[in-house]
Order: structure tokens, then C-alpha cells, then sequence
């Protein structure tokens, strides 16, 4: 049987987000969660994957607080078939490195897996580290920015990553991490079917004495990087904002502007 | 661990793209000179690549007092696992006290992997560094949830503290034809050049020679341009002015234009030091990926329309009419001069 992972993130929705008039940033409803839009290419992936293997299970594996089920709960209904939550109040405050530090105990006291997906980044957090710091503590390779699985076959994969000015074909040998990018698929809907089968699986929770990680290695304790402030930038600007006769005056007042900034 | 005493120095890791030293490291090297001014450090590149040494002599030029070139055919192609045993063996002999990269493909590859054997902290595509002169550290801000908040962080006692900064952060310096500095050819072991990876073939993307990322002007269109025709002028307005072709997300859906253009929450983050945007209604989804440029001109038939709020200068008004009309102003005005 061939057993696959993914890595999934709760995160806010970007649904809801509207501009403040006033401030001219962005504000979020602060209630409303969902699954990372990046990560759902990344169960889709697995899916498609199992669908043409004869034999293989998929288990989704999320690090959150304990309402992160509900995101485990919409992999499985898409076809994932169980989920774990990685989830302790100890473990709160992690960077990405003792993310993957504690993701990697998990995965480890789970063992077993040939693949894990990942997204290729949270849309909150916007890292795209923790795919690759999680390979690196499981001593795997890592297939970062992947567009396309090309081959899976005596255990080696071979994929195309969409690097800057085109695509490389690589290969890596199992057990290996692969990140993917949103090029790769169109994720489904659950249907019905998958949404009661998501209501009745259990979602087990690993808690810090179910995983193997010493506590100077989990949590704010165990992360290298302090936030040493947070602010907010002003998105909005401005600028003026003309209407033109006809498209002649219009291209001569882009022309002006943009002399005025030296692009021309 | 070893006590952050032990470690000095600023490192930039230089890229090499298709046998050439990239672009991305002159503009690491500008971030790497204003760090070691104020650390009154040294600055080093780190260059991987095969045939490689006499081009790693420009890193001089642009502010680099030593280069570490590590030159083997092994190294042709990026296989991870290659480049981290030689990186993390470079940075456990000299011990640099900060070590940046590019936040390209290969940076946000390679330094996660490197920042987890090295067990330090490592900040994502940050787009300011400074030092705290205090205590002597490295300042590290970046945009988070969509350019939303943004975060400065530091890395107060692992070293070394680590970064990958965006393409177009900051400008290469001007070379220094005289500056000279001191190139260490490093070898290494087999050992290190085993791979678990098989590189096996690059296909060139036909839609474009500059990936957006690195260009200082973008073009984007969205769904406002109609039809895939009709990119075309996008195509060309952005050839005129050196630059590169962005969109938005539904004509990436519709397949007007490849993915590696889109720019956005699920797509591309830029900056660039010009965006115009063509037929955008700026979704925030959309400004998240770039709304740190720094000139942003948009063209919509709406009045409403959000991009407005981000802009420097806007223009109400039809893009398939306008367009016609600025490409054939700019056409002429290139063939009068
Ligand atoms: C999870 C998630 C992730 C997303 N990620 C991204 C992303 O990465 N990037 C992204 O771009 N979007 C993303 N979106 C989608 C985003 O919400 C918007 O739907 C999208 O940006 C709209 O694209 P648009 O401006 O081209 O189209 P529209 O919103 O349809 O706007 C078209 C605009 O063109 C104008 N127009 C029409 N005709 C003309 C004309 N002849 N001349 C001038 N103007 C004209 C209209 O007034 C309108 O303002 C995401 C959405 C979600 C939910
Ligand atoms: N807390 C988490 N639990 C499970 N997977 C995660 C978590 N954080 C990040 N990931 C995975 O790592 C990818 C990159 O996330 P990030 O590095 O935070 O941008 C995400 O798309 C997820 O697949």
C-alpha cells in the first residue's frame, strides 16, 4: 500500500476582507476560517494520485487549534481518508521551524508514509517554509514549486517545477516531500457522500505526550525567531484619479505621468 | 550551539541561473553592503556552480570583499541536497553571523532546508533588513497576510540569522570597476555531492524571457481586456517599456495567460517599480501580490473600482481603447527619437 500525507493549515478566510476606508488597510473578519486555498491543490493532488494507484490511503495531518478539524474534516470530505490534529496549548507560539519540529514527530510516530504533499505556502503565515524544513527533519528530499507529477513509479517520483523562466523535470526517491503550486489541478467539491462520510470520521488528536519532542524543542521555546514588532502599512494611496474625453487624451495624461516618474 | 560571539560577518548566496550569475545576486550584495557598513563587518558571497569561478569575480564590483566559490559539474543543476551539504559546510567552517538569499524558487528552496539542519531561524521574503545597533542584530521585516501587517523579527541567540528578501527590494549597487577582493576556491569531499535527486530536463517558458518577479516594470491585465487576442497589446506596451506581462487570477482560470503570470493571494507577490494595471478591478485577493509596488497606474471602466484606492494615477476609461491609442504614441515617439 502506498500511504500518503498532507499537510493542511487552517487559516483566515480571505473571503471577507475589505478595505478600511479610513486606515487603508485590509480588515479581516476575525471569526471566520478556512482550509489554506493553496493547500486544497495539495489534497486534490494526493486524490488524483490514489485514484490511479491500486492500493493507497491518504491521512491529512494538520498542527492548530482545535476547530483546525474542521479544515481536516473538508480534506476528508474532498477524499482524503482520516485526519490527525496536531494540537497542545504547549505547542502555541512555533515558528516554522518548530512547526516542522513538531509536525515531524507526528509524522514519525505515525510512520510509514512514501509521500507527503504540502501547499506551497500558508496564505497567513506566507512562508513556504515549513514544507521543506519538514523534509529536512524527516531526511527526505523535498520537491518544492511542483506543477506537475509527471511519474510514480519503483519508488521514484518525477515531477516539473515551475521555476523562474520555465520548467525543470526533476526526479527525487521516496519517501519525499512535494509541494505544489496551484497550476497543478482544479480542486473538486466534496459531494455529499464525502461530507457524511467526514461527519462520522473520528479526527484523533496528538497532543504533546502522544508525540515524541522534548519541550525545549516545541512552541515559542523552541523557535529561533522573537517578533520584535508588528505594524500596519497603509495600502492606499493618493493618487489622482482622472476621466478622460476620448482615448487619445487619456493616452497622452498616462504619457505625462509616467514621464513625470521617469518610466519613459 | 555555539555562542553568537563566535560568528561574523554578512553572507549573501549568490544565484547562478542557466550558467550565469543571476541578477538577484547584485541586489543581495546592495542589502549585504548597507548590513556589514553597520556591523563594520566583512561581506561575503557564497557561489555554487560549475565553470563558474571567473564570473564570480563580478561579485567584487557590486560590494562583495570575499566570494567562496565552490565550482564542480555536480553542480550544473540545483539538486538540493547538493547545495545544502556544500552551504551548511561553508557556514559551520566560517561561520558568518547572517546569511540572506533571494526569495526566488531556488532561495525559498534551499534556505528552509539549510535554516532546519542548522536548526536556526530563517525569516520568508522579507522586503526590509537593518541592524540593531544595540545588540548588535538583524532586523528582519516582512508583509504578512497579503501585505496586511506587516512584522519585523529578529533572531536574538542562533546563528546564523537568516533571510530570504524579494526580488526588486532594493537596487544593485553601481560596479566598482576597481574594487578587488579575495575569491576562496573551496573543494570538497564526494561525499558531499551524492544526491537522492536526478536533474533531468528545463523547458524554457515561451510566454516570457524575465520572470515577473524580477522585473521592474509589469503590465497586468484582467478580465476588463475580454479575450486573449487582446493581450497581445500587453505584451507588447511591456516589451516597450523592458518589462514583463502580470494578470489576474480569472484570466489565468480562462487560460488568456499562463499561470507563472498571475499575480496575487494564490499567485505571484511583486514589486515592481511600475505596475499598470489594465481591466483589474483590484479584489483584495489581487493587491495583495502587489500592492508594495512602487508606481501603480490603473486603467478601469469603472469609477468605482478599487484598484483606484492603490493607485498613484488612474484613468476612467475603456483599455481596449486606450491601449491602442498609448501604443501607438510610445511606438512613434521611440521611432522620432
Ligand atoms: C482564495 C482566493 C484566492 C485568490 N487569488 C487570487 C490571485 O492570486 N490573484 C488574483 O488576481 N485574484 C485572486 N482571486 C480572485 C479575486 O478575488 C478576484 O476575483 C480577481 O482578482 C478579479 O480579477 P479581475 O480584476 O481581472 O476581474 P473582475 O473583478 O471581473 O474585474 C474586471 C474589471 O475590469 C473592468 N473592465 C471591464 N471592461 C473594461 C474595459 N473595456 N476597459 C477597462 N476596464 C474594464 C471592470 O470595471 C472591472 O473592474 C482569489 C480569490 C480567492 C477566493
Ligand atoms: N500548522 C500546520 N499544520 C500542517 N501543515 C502546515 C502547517 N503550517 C504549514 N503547513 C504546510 O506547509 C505549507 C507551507 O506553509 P507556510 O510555510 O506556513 O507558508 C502549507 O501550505 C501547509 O501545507
Amino acid at each position: 500500500m502506498t500511504r500518503i500525507a498532507v499537510l493542511i493549515k487552517q487559516v483566515p478566510a480571505s473571503d471577507n476582507v475589505k478595505m478600511d476606508e479610513k486606515t487603508g488597510t485590509m480588515i479581516r473578519s476575525a471569526t471566520d476560517a478556512e482550509l489554506n486555498p493553496l493547500d486544497m491543490y495539495a489534497v486534490e493532488e494526493a486524490i488524483r494520485l490514489k485514484e490511479k494507484l491500486e492500493n493507497a490511503h491518504i491521512s491529512v495531518i494538520s498542527m492548530g487549534p482545535p476547530q483546525a478539524i474542521e479544515a481536516i474534516k473538508e480534506a476528508i470530505s474532498m477524499g482524503c481518508d482520516d485526519g490527525y490534529l496536531v494540537s497542545d496549548r504547549k505547542f502555541a507560539g512555533a515558528d516554522t521551524l518548530s512547526t516542522a519540529y513538531t509536525l515531524s514527530a507526528a509524522i514519525r510516530k505515525l510512520e510509514g508514509f512514501d509521500l507527503i504533499f504540502c501547499g506551497e505556502r500558508a496564505t497567513d503565515g506566507e512562508t513556504g517554509q515549513v514544507g521543506p524544513s519538514v523534509a529536512t527533519q524527516l531526511d527526505m528530499p523535498v520537491l518544492t514549486y511542483v506543477g506537475k507529477i509527471d511519474k510514480f513509479k519503483n519508488g521514484v517520483i518525477r515531477v516539473h517545477r515551475s521555476v523562474e523562466g520555465g520548467k525543470e523535470v526533476v526526479e527525487a526517491s521516496i519517501p519525499a516531500l512535494i509541494s505544489v503550486i496551484k497550476e497543478i489541478n482544479e480542486p473538486r467539491i466534496p459531494n455529499l457522500s464525502g461530507k457524511i462520510k467526514s461527519k462520522k470520521t473520528l479526527v484523533p488528536i496528538l497532543d504533546l505526550s502522544k508525540i515524541d519532542a522534548p519541550s525545549d524543542k516545541i512552541g515559542l521555546s523552541g523557535s529561533p525567531t522573537r517578533v520584535v514588532k508588528i505594524f500596519y502599512p497603509k495600502l492606499s494611496r493618493t493618487g489622482k484619479v482622472i476621466k478622460a474625453k476620448n482615448a487619445e487624451t487619456a493616452a497622452n495624461e498616462l504619457e505625462k505621468f509616467m514621464k513625470s516618474k521617469g518610466i519613459l | 550551539m555555539m555562542s553568537s560571539e563566535e560568528y561574523s560577518g554578512v553572507w549573501t548566496l549568490g544565484e547562478v541561473r542557466n550558467g550565469e550569475i543571476s541578477s538577484v545576486s547584485y541586489e543581495l550584495l546592495a542589502w549585504g553592503k548597507k548590513l556589514s557598513e553597520k556591523l563594520e563587518e566583512r561581506l561575503s558571497s557564497v557561489v555554487l556552480g560549475h565553470n563558474i569561478k571567473r564570473k564570480s569575480q563580478e561579485l567584487f564590483e557590486f560590494g562583495a570583499d570575499e566570494v567562496y566559490v565552490v565550482d564542480n559539474p555536480k553542480l550544473e543543476h540545483f539538486l538540493p541536497d547538493i547545495h545544502a551539504n556544500l552551504c551548511e559546510a561553508l557556514v559551520r567552517e566560517y561561520k558568518p553571523g547572517i546569511l540572506i538569499a533571494s526569495a526566488t524558487t531556488y532561495g525559498r528552496t534551499i534556505m528552509p532546508i539549510l535554516a532546519a539542519r542548522l536548526k536556526t531561524g530563517l525569516t520568508a521574503d522579507c522586503t526590509e533588513l537593518d541592524i540593531d545597533l544595540k545588540e548588535h542584530i538583524l532586523l528582519q521585516t516582512r508583509p504578512a497576510i497579503g501585505g496586511n501587517v506587516m512584522a519585523t523579527i529578529k533572531t536574538p541567540d542562533i546563528r546564523p540569522q537568516m533571510a530570504t528578501v524579494r526580488p526588486k527590494s532594493k537596487r544593485p549597487l553601481k560596479p566598482d570597476k576597481s574594487k578587488n577582493g579575495k575569491l576562496i576556491l573551496k573543494e570538497y569531499s564526494s561525499d558531499l555531492y551524492e544526491s537522492r535527486y536526478k536533474w533531468l530536463s528545463f523547458e524554457k517558458d515561451e510566454s516570457s524571457d524575465l520572470p515577473i518577479q524580477e522585473s521592474d516594470v509589469i503590465i497586468a491585465g484582467g478580465k476588463g481586456m475580454k479575450g486573449k487576442k487582446n493581450f497581445d497589446m500587453l505584451y507588447d506596451l511591456s516589451k516597450m517599456l523592458n518589462g514583463a506581462v502580470g494578470a489576474s487570477r480569472p484570466t489565468v482560470d480562462m487560460g488568456w495567460v499562463p499561470y507563472s503570470h498571475q499575480i496575487g493571494l494564490s499567485g505571484k507577490t511583486v514589486t515592481p517599480h511600475f505596475y499598470m494595471a489594465f481591466g483589474i478591478s483590484g479584489a483584495i485577493q489581487h493587491v495583495a501580490g502587489m500592492s508594495s509596488s512602487k508606481i501603480i497606474v490603473a486603467i478601469n471602466k469603472d469609477p468605482d473600482a478599487p484598484i483606484f484606492k492603490v493607485a498613484d494615477f488612474g484613468v476612467v476609461g475603456d483599455a481596449l481603447e486606450i491601449l491602442p491609442a498609448l501604443l501607438k504614441k510610445l511606438g512613434k515617439g521611440e521611432r522620432n527619437e
